[in-house]
């Protein structure tokens, strides 16, 4: 097990840094590829729809004690109740045969008992679903209606909760780009689509949304405090976000993702395709993908966007002037540890310090001459004024 | 001071999910000992095994389906349902088109095409009218009391607003009430005009048989007897109508024979009679409590223009307190009807022979007497209606009049055992995922990972009581969607732990002391937490309402969770770690604590110790923070 408190301990000081977002060019190059590969899977490969899309009937036999040869006992058996067309039949799970045919109408109990009589079984083991073709266009159409009403309140909540267009932007190709890779990946390794996993990928959508929220959170928070202090550029203050929230996102990926893997694993062994493992897969793929974009292309992208504002460009040049405090990215070898201690603390709990000493109660306030670092020495005149 | 008060609201709070628990476990209980509530989650059909439709109207043309239509079209799929004998069903709509029916076990196709075939509305006159004696043996209660109420109106003046009055008696049984629960006691009684009830054996011709009490025809000629009765009556009305004596003789004997047979109170019964719109039809009413021989339809459904309910206009056109089913036809419809009224009325003093019924699906809903002739086609049905009962009644007419019939979508057939082998897999699925997430914390929390599965479990045992009281109180039923809600939601929860636990640490790490380091990393936390929720639950509320039936469950146990997991945090896992705080294992920084600053590199600071004297940034640190703990601890108890 990695250290994760250590880890984190240098990721929150600056200690140790990883530049996620100089080297923004690297990620974007590789969720270009990524998404290049999921649109070639989509469009080329295409998606494998699931017969809830294309009307059909679909049996599962259960108690299959001797299942050699079932892909003709399942064909012979629907063909006998009169139903055309090709039959796909699978094993699932231990002992269940899971068959595919076109849509049998009425004829679903001649169906059933047919199965029932060629698998040996009694007929109440014979489970049948039947979906007409029109419902499959009513169930995408309501998948698209979904997706399209969930983009837009999601790009209102973001605006509301951020209160700039920059982030909400950003946050939305975040989520556009997990949705590309997760369909992807679903065309690229001919995973079937059902309504289930249509869920799914509203629900990444929302997970997604999630991760990129508290990121955010603590960019805005850094960033603020480096206008503030000018002590670093906005890239600076939006990498070190960044990297003290990478602890949290690892974990919380983590923890999200360990029992969907257990539903995945379990769902996968023992009961085969189904909503419990259309809903997992899809979340698993999409929490995955989620997690990286929010770390590797939301808060990037934000810098770029924001790069030219005059704010932000005055930022980076009164920095620059000045000289950045060393704390900003991969000083590892820092001659002056307690400094970069002192500075990057300074950055974050800056504001903390000032609005919730009042509220805070419980804490003794601590004598300004008792503080120290360099905030509360005598102001000098900045150089120009000199 | 400060302390005191932070330590008495973790307690309030603590105080406050323990009532919130107990209420809910004191709910279920209740309901499960007074109501019809059980002590477990009710289970959809995909782990309980049975069977869900999803129907969808269909209409013929270009006609449109209005919701009224499409909840009248719930009404009649329910009735057919009954009619099966099929218990606990449940049928609902969705997005506003589409009709779910969930019943348990497998409908055979004969059943599928009864559910499905379009609905027919037809008028018949009535030859014959009786309580089923079956039906009021099977329902000691159903004696008719009271007598008829219905107010005849003035005939057909020049205006031509005739009224045929429904004269309704007192409500039949309790137990088909159960039985058919989508009409309300008051249609019914108007669907069961029952002429003082003896009078129905008696043979049209007259012979006064002394009108004995419905539960007892019983002095009454012997059933072949009966039967014979019958068949006159069914034969004359239909040389009535200009059949040929022979023709009307078979098809009476036929239909008397029918008559005789036919048990209303038996399920199925309706469903097993013919319909033939040319030959009489002995069938029963929709309370299947009445039994009825008809004649054979004269006018068909399609032929009502409209039917509205509310109040009668008075001679002076203000409304009056008498109820009424007003109903128009077209064009064809309105001559077919005089001629019908007019035959009837002139049967006026044979009950129940003026009578006509609305037949909708074979099933009687209406038999007004014709107390006019109607030659404008516009009708009024008056009797004991309530405003409900006669509003319904003009839905079902206005129904008749675009036959509806449906079309499968899709048909879902879960047998007992796999839904129980679902269920199984689901709950070990579940249960490894909490067994891992509860490893993970352990190691990256260490003890203060213990609140994370204590949380966790407290979680759960809300979910658990919130699941089975909703199940319950709104029929909501946990699919196997919803059971894999429920996992995923254990990482959403757990994910609002350790958004909260981070900060802490970050917080530590900026040097403060522990408790004062809960302070200011929940309220940052706490920000987060409730931002993150709010998408969490805006999305699982856009995917409830825009998700298929099947995996509707998965979108509300998501939202649901959310919401507990937001009731938890706030008042179990913060007041938790508040608490601990305070305690010598936890606030000294153990190393096992999860919360050691060394271990997380906290920023030594200048620190006021108390009493002038102060920490020095290179002083060892323990005390320091130990110090400023029990100078804390020591104020809460002063």
């Amino acid at each position: 097990m990695i250290n994760f408190a250590q880890v984190g301990n240098d990721l929150y000081t600056g200690k140790r840094s990883i530049d996620f977002i100089k080297r923004q060019k690297t990620w974007y190059a590789l969720s270009a590829v990524l998404i290049a590969l999921a649109l070639v899977g989509i469009f080329v490969k295409g998606l494998n729809f699931g017969i809830e899309f294309s009307g059909g009937s679909e049996f599962r036999v259960q108690g299959v004690t001797n299942s050699q040869g079932y892909e003709e006992k399942a064909q012979a058996a629907i063909s006998k109740s009169g139903i055309e067309g090709n039959v796909i039949s699978t094993i699932v799970g231990q002992d269940t045969v899971r068959v595919q045919s076109e849509a049998a109408s009425d004829r679903t109990d001649e169906a059933s008992a047919a199965l029932a009589q060629q698998f040996g079984v009694d007929k109440s083991a014979v489970s049948a679903s039947l979906i007409g073709p029109s419902w499959g266009q009513s169930v995408s159409q309501q998948a698209i209606r979904g997706l399209i009403v969930f983009l837009i309140l999601v790009t209102i909540v973001m605006a509301l909760y951020f209160r700039t267009w920059k982030m909400a932007v950003s946050g939305l190709v975040a989520l556009l780009h997990d949705l590309v890779i997760t369909v992807g990946i679903y065309a690229l390794f001919g995973f079937e689509i059902t309504p289930s996993s249509m869920i799914g990928f509203l629900t990444i959508l929302g997970y997604s949304l999630y991760d990129t929220v508290v990121v955010f959170d603590k960019v805005r928070e850094n960033t603020a405090e480096a206008f503030r202090t000018k002590r670093m550029t906005y890239s600076a203050a939006a990498n070190l976000a960044v990297n003290q929230t990478l602890v949290r996102s690892i974990n919380t990926t983590v923890v999200a993702l360990l029992p969907i893997a257990a539903v995945l694993f379990v769902g996968f062994t023992l009961l085969g395709p189904g909503t419990l493992l259309d809903l997992s897969l899809a979340l698993f793929i999409g929490i995955a993908v989620g997690a990286y974009s929010s770390i590797f292309i939301a808060t990037p992208l934000l810098v770029d966007l924001r790069r030219n504002e005059p704010a932000v460009r005055e930022l980076a040049k009164y920095v620059e002037r000045h000289g950045a405090k060393p704390h900003v990215a991969g000083q590892q070898g820092s001659p002056e540890p307690a400094v970069v201690g002192a500075d990057a603390t300074g950055a974050a709990s800056g504001t903390a310090a000032v609005s919730s000493v009042p509220s805070e109660g419980g804490a003794r306030p601590v004598h300004k001459y008792a503080q120290p670092g360099p905030r509360n020495q005598p102001k000098r005149a900045p150089k120009s004024r000199r | 001071m400060a302390r005191s008060s932070t330590k008495k609201s973790a307690r309030r709070s603590l105080l406050a999910l323990i009532v919130v628990i107990l209420g809910l476990s004191a709910l279920a209980a209740g309901l499960t000992k007074w109501g019809d509530g059980s002590l477990t989650p009710r289970l959809g059909l995909d782990l309980e095994g049975g069977t869900e439709l999803v129907l969808q109207p269909q209409l013929t043309g270009t006609e449109t389906i209005s919701e009224g239509q499409v909840n009248r079209a719930v009404d009649i799929i329910r009735q057919r349902i009954d009619a099966n004998g099929v218990s606990e069903a449940e049928i609902t709509t969705q997005g506003g088109r589409s009709i779910v029916v969930s019943i348990p076990g497998q409908p055979t196709a004969e059943q599928l095409d009864a559910l499905k075939k379009p609905s027919q509305l037809r008028f018949r006159a009535v030859y014959v009218q009786a309580l089923d004696p079956n039906a009021s043996q099977a329902n000691p209660g159903a004696t008719p009391s009271g007598t008829a109420t219905g107010t005849a109106t003035p005939s057909g003046t020049a205006t031509g607003t005739g009224t045929p009055t429904a004269t309704g008696t007192a409500t039949p049984s309790t137990s088909s009430t159960a039985q058919n629960g989508a009409v309300p006691d008051a249609l019914r009684a108007a669907t069961t005009p029952a002429t003082p009830t003896g009078s129905a054996t008696t043979p049209a011709a007259g012979a006064t048989t002394p009108a004995p009490a419905a539960t007892t025809p019983a002095p009454a000629p012997t059933a072949a007897q009966t039967e014979a009765a019958i068949k006159a009556q069914a034969s004359t009305g239909l040389v009535g109508l200009g059949w040929d004596k022979a023709k009307a003789d078979a098809a009476a004997a036929k239909v008397a024979k029918d008559y005789t047979a036919l048990n209303c109170s038996k399920a199925g019964a309706i469903d097993a009679i013919a319909d033939d719109p040319a030959l009489p039809l002995a069938t029963c009413g929709e309370d299947r409590v009445t039994k009825y021989v008809l004649g054979p339809s004269e006018i068909d459904g399609s032929e009502i223009a409209d039917a509205t309910s509310g109040y009668q206009p008075g001679p002076n056109g203000q409304p009056t307190s008498i109820v009424e089913v007003a109903l128009s036809f077209k064009d064809a419809g309105k001559a077919k009807f005089a001629a019908v009224t007019k035959r009837l009325y002139g049967l006026q003093s044979q009950p129940p022979l003026d009578q006509f019924a609305v037949v909708l699906d074979k099933a009687v809903i209406t038999a007004p007497q014709a107390r006019a002739v109607i030659t404008d086609g516009r009708a009024s049905i008056t009797g004991s209606f309530t405003i409900d009962s006669a509003k319904q009644l003009a839905e079902q007419l206005k129904f008749g009049a675009l036959p509806i019939s449906f079309a499968l979508q899709t048909q879902d057939n879960i047998t007992p055992q796999l839904g129980k082998e679902q269920l199984r897999i689901g709950l070990l699925a579940g249960l490894i995922g909490l067994l891992l997430v509860v490893i993970y914390s352990l190691i990256q929390y260490r003890a203060l990972g213990f609140v994370t599965v204590a949380s966790l479990v407290v979680a759960s045992v809300i979910t658990y009581l919130a699941v089975t009281v909703l199940g319950t109180t709104h029929g909501f039923r946990l699919t196997m969607a919803g059971v894999t809600g429920l996992i995923v939601a254990i990482g959403v929860t757990a994910d609002s732990f350790i958004v909260y636990f981070e900060r802490i640490r970050d917080e530590v790490r900026d040097g403060r002391p522990l408790v004062a380091a809960v302070e200011t990393g929940w309220k940052r936390a706490r920000r987060t937490i409730i931002a993150a929720d709010a998408v969490n639950f805006i999305a699982a509320g856009v995917l409830y309402f825009l998700a298929s039936s099947n995996v509707r469950g998965f979108a509300f146990t998501l939202g649901l969770t959310t919401l507990i997991d937001l009731l938890v945090v706030m008042l179990f896992t913060h007041p938790m770690v508040q608490l601990l705080a305070r305690t010598e294992f936890f606030g000294n920084g153990h190393k096992w604590s999860g919360l050691d600053p060394q271990r997380l590199g906290a920023k030594e600071s200048v620190r006021y110790r108390g009493r002038g004297q102060f920490g020095a940034p290179g002083a060892q640190r323990p005390p320091a923070t130990v110090g400023s703990a029990r100078i804390a601890d020591g104020k809460a108890q002063a």
